[in-house]
């Protein structure tokens, strides 16, 4: 039994990446797990070495039990990504390489160093936008069957090998490999 | 082979604190067992850290999530707290992996409760089984699942 991502890949979806590209790589992260920061830079290697080839998805996976500002840094990327995609993956970049600061404040901080209108990201937040964005993800998580942070799919399946870069660039190489159905 | 649907599910009591015992059929709605191999393995906190960001959907069917494991009370307590894990934990150390054993997830070699999942329904039936290689944490998918289709 290997799990699928249930819920395809769509225009709701922040990509990164060319849309034609033969592997979508879809992780499901927290911004506060330390293992999702340590994937952050092999996930970008992966995506300078496959350049057209690849693509990234990201949703979120906050598991807000054991990472207590992890459901408020998804939120808050969330209601910045309203404010344009390119926005979003700024401030996605931004959370990754600050993992250690992610209280009220420094969030509030990165808002304004990625440009973003923080009165609009006010109003995504109270509205209730982001979380429900946040909280829907979460349920895909689950229901796609991912099993830790980070989870990964590979144009829908499950990968469940290490995450290294040397693990995943060779898997990927395989994908790329073998011809589509 | 672990046990299957439609077989009866073994009622067990066990310790869930140093102090307070849990059996299976106080339970009154569904449950789901999740026999892990250890506390404190890296594959094991994600599994019951995923269990646990899944409650709320579990919760909505009434389903109670316990997890099992041969280590004692006093290793869960801490686990459980490091965690931030909600549901209980029991502890089939004494004798040492009995459940297990009647649940046939029991890894005589290791002398470790399989990585298995159990969805027992109402009437204390398996209706589920599943049994995960011993380093892929399963995913709450298989589990959801399967109780959403009792109701």
């Amino acid at each position: 039994m290997s799990a699928r991502l249930v819920n395809p890949v769509g225009e709701h979806d922040h990509v990164r990446g060319a849309s034609d590209a033969k592997i979508t790589l879809v992780e499901y992260g927290d911004y506060e797990c330390p293992y999702c920061g340590q994937a952050y830079p092999i996930v970008e290697q992966l995506l300078a070495t496959f350049a057209s080839d690849l693509r990234l998805v990201f949703r979120n996976l906050p598991l807000a039990d054991v990472h207590p500002h992890a459901a408020a840094a998804a939120e808050v990327a969330e209601a910045v990504g309203e404010q344009g995609e390119d926005k979003f993956w700024a401030m996605h970049d931004t959370l990754y390489q600050h993992q250690r600061a992610l209280g009220t404040e420094a969030l509030e901080g990165y808002v304004r160093d990625v440009g973003a209108d923080p009165a609009a990201v006010q109003v995504a937040l109270s509205s209730g936008r982001a979380s429900a964005r946040v909280e829907a993800d979460l349920e895909g998580a689950i229901r796609s069957g991912a099993n830790g942070t980070p989870t990964f799919f590979v144009n829908g399946v499950r990968y469940d090998e290490s995450w290294s870069y040397e693990t995943f660039e060779g898997y990927l190489r395989a994908v790329l490999a073998t011809p589509s159905e | 082979m672990a046990l299957a649907a439609g077989t009866p599910a073994p009622d067990f009591t066990l310790l869930a604190t140093p102090d307070q015992s849990l059996s299976l059929s106080e339970i009154e709605g569904p449950a789901v067992l999740i026999f892990y191999p250890a506390d404190w393995s890296p594959v094991c906190g994600d599994e019951l850290t995923m269990f646990e960001a899944a409650s709320k959907l579990f919760a909505q069917h009434r389903a109670q999530l316990i997890g099992i494991s041969v280590d004692g009370a006093w290793s869960h307590t801490a686990f459980r707290e490091q965690h931030k894990i909600e549901f209980p934990l029991l502890a089939d150390f004494n004798p040492k992996g009995a459940v297990a054993r009647a649940y046939e997830v029991y890894d005589e070699k290791n002398g470790l409760c399989e990585r298995a999942l159990f969805v027992v329904d109402r009437d204390k039936q398996i209706t589920w089984s599943y049994v995960s290689p011993v380093g892929v944490s399963p995913g709450a998918d298989g589990a959801l699942n399967a109780v959403e289709a009792l109701s």
